[in-house]
């Protein structure tokens, strides 16, 4: 394979490179030109220097946000986990009706739009909706603020990213070699053991790419948070589009886009290094 | 007295289907007993249930008196190496071999102490540090091995564990395997579809055919007395001549296109008139241009000659009958493809089969 790949390169056939070129000028144009443009204006708009990014890592709202974000991040990463690795394991060892039942209701979730799903969490959680209509019918007359808190939002961003890190699981459940789990019991484990000593390690890849996916997703999430949560508690991306659409400055959002990059790139770098990005999509 | 291991009339059916049918077995203590059979005979069916991996419709497993039918493969102290070895891949071959003892509470330090002695047992002395994929197909076979010995369990099962070996690996292993076997005395079942592995390893052969025991026998038993044609033709290269019996007394059975035979054994049950199968194995037929005196002779004409260097397959029809000749290399120079040529045994070498 790597050889026939070298012997590629070095042959001076433009023919299959030339097969490329859709795909290539589509991407100069729609990203890296892009890319490119949002670069040079965060150190040209308003001036050429590097005030914007100045302002971004040492402002104390910026450093808030951006710590927010992170942990909001982490945060819903775990609650992913949570609610993924039980699911995951359910679909990858149950009957195969049960689990095709809730492959078909993961996949469906995972198949509607996101922006569908941010609303019907809207409605759900409305003071007029629902819930909240519940909670009163048994009785609770001070009923708490859900829409519009961090819990809303979270809960919606788990929703919406829990398929990741369940098909990511699910994969690596799948794959493992039943005489494996076999093995184990033979030698005596069962169990609590038998899952912490043998069940769980041979499924830590599938969490940590579950994990990395969501992590890095969630660094971005824009709509989800902007619509659901609470003003107060911004994520980067939120506040970006704050500062594009509110106060026109493309110079302070275009660097914190960049740095937002940056971190992800950090992230994602760290993770090839460790487990190989090639694995990421199983 | 009741035997080390003991199987007691095991039935296994799948809805209709009938995987195992009342197969009894008994092994000694220290015994070394190979299940051999085509794919689908019930040979690893029987193998799991012992393991307990499979649960027995009908029928029970014993093993020093005691019953373990109703205990989970954890807590039965079996050792079992699977055909694809299955090692953790994340613990190193130390920790394999260390897994049974942590469950067994037994403390890292002296646990690894352990598993590195019986990682030298197994030859494989200062690889304790490497994973799986670090070693190459026959050492993660004694990695597997060492982990299947290190907790002492009550009886080792290898299921085909050689299968994936190449050809001097494997000869290799299994004399490996039958000294590491013998040196801890533990008492081995150890499945396969190799005939030569089986001949080569095992105190006891147990031939299995469509979920029964068709003979269970010492391997030279099994060659030179099987009890059955399945047996017969399973077992090494043969001849089977259908016959009858003519003459019990003086041990005379007769072939419509071969005539008259005499045959070997002390089989007394025979009565004239019987229906029998004569097996000569290749290697007891003698080839010539002519007749040889004292022998029972039959002319065959040669089809294909199969040479092997040191020996030679010679492929023929005796009055139809197709015919199998093994022939030492030299030998072979006499005869040609298409000739017409003399064969030749003596009664010793034909053995009666009865089913």
């Amino acid at each position: 394979m790597g050889s026939s790949l070298s012997r590629l390169t070095e042959k001076t056939n433009v023919w299959p490179w030339l097969l490329l070129a859709p795909l290539g000028i589509y991407m100069l144009i729609f990203f890296v030109v892009p890319l490119v443009d949002v670069a040079i204006m965060s150190v040209t708009d308003p001036r050429l220097s590097l005030v914007n990014y100045e302002r971004v890592l040492t402002g104390a709202l910026y450093q808030r946000v951006f710590l927010n974000t992170f942990l909001t991040a982490a945060f819903v990463t775990v609650c992913c986990l949570a609610v993924g690795y039980p699911l995951a394991y359910l679909m990858a060892h149950s009957k195969p009706r049960t689990a095709m039942f809730i492959l078909l209701l993961v996949t469906m979730s995972f198949w509607t739009s996101f922006l569908v799903r941010t609303y019907s969490w809207m409605v759900l959680l409305g003071n007029n909706g629902p819930l909240i209509a519940l909670l009163q019918m048994i009785g609770i007359d001070d009923t708490p603020q859900l829409l519009f808190t961090r819990f809303s939002s979270t809960l919606a961003m788990v929703h919406i990213l829990a398929p990741y890190m369940i098909m990511n699981i699910f994969s690596v459940m799948k794959k493992i070699d039943p005489a494996l789990i076999r093995s184990a019991e033979s030698l005596g484990a069962r169990g609590w053991s038998l899952f912490r000593h043998v069940y769980l390690p041979l499924t830590a890849p599938g969490i940590a790419n579950g994990s990395v996916l969501v992590f890095v997703i969630c660094l971005g999430f824009y709509v989800t948070p902007v619509l659901l949560g609470s003003p107060r508690e911004q994520m980067i991306a939120g506040l970006i589009g704050h500062q594009i659409d509110e106060f026109l400055a493309f110079g302070m959002g275009s660097a914190m886009a960049m740095v937002l990059l940056f971190i992800t790139f950090v992230i994602l770098t760290i993770y090839h290094r460790r487990f190989g990005l090639d694995k990421l999509w199983g | 007295m009741t035997s080390y291991l003991e199987l007691s009339s095991i039935t296994k059916s799948y809805g209709n289907f009938t995987a195992l049918d009342n197969v009894s077995l008994s092994v000694e203590k220290g015994e070394f007993v190979t299940f051999l059979g085509p794919s689908g005979s019930g040979k690893t069916t029987t193998l799991m249930i012992v393991a307990g991996f499979e649960k027995a419709s009908g029928g029970s497993v014993q093993v020093g008196g005691r019953s373990i039918s109703e205990l989970a493969p954890h807590d039965r102290n079996i050792g079992i190496v699977f055909q694809n070895y299955a090692l953790f891949p994340h613990k190193t071959a130390a920790e394999n071999v260390y897994f049974p003892l942590q469950m067994r509470g037994v403390s890292r330090g002296k646990g690894l102490r352990q598993a590195e002695e019986m990682l030298s047992l197994v030859g494989l002395k200062g690889f304790g540090h490497r994973h799986p994929k670090e070693l190459s197909g026959g050492q993660q076979q004694r990695v597997a091995l060492a982990r299947a010995l290190v907790f002492e369990p009550s009886l080792l099962l290898l299921d085909e564990p050689l299968g994936a070996l190449d050809k001097n690996l494997r000869e290799q292993m299994q004399i490996e395997i039958k000294r590491i076997q013998r040196s801890l005395g533990v008492t081995t079942i150890f499945v396969t579809h190799d005939q030569s592995e089986a001949m080569s390893m095992s105190d006891r052969i147990v031939v299995f055919e469509k979920g029964r025991i068709e003979q269970c026998a010492a391997p030279l038993d099994i060659y030179h007395r099987p009890q059955t044609s399945f047996v017969a033709a399973f077992i090494g290269e043969s001849n089977l001549i259908p016959a009858t019996v003519t003459n019990a007394a003086s041990r005379e059975a007769d072939n419509p296109l071969l005539g008259s035979f005499e045959y070997a054994g002390a089989d007394n049950r025979l009565t004239d008139g019987q229906a029998v199968t004569l097996l000569i194995r290749p290697e007891h037929i003698k080839l010539s241009r002519n007749q040889v005196e004292n022998r029972k002779n039959v002319r065959m004409i040669v089809d294909t000659i199969v040479n092997y260097g040191d020996n030679a397959l010679v492929i023929g029809r005796a009055g139809d009958i197709p015919m199998r000749v093994r022939v030492l290399g030299a030998d072979v120079v006499i005869i040609k493809e298409g000739e017409e040529c003399c064969i030749s045994w003596t009664p010793d070498s034909v053995f009666v089969i009865t089913k």
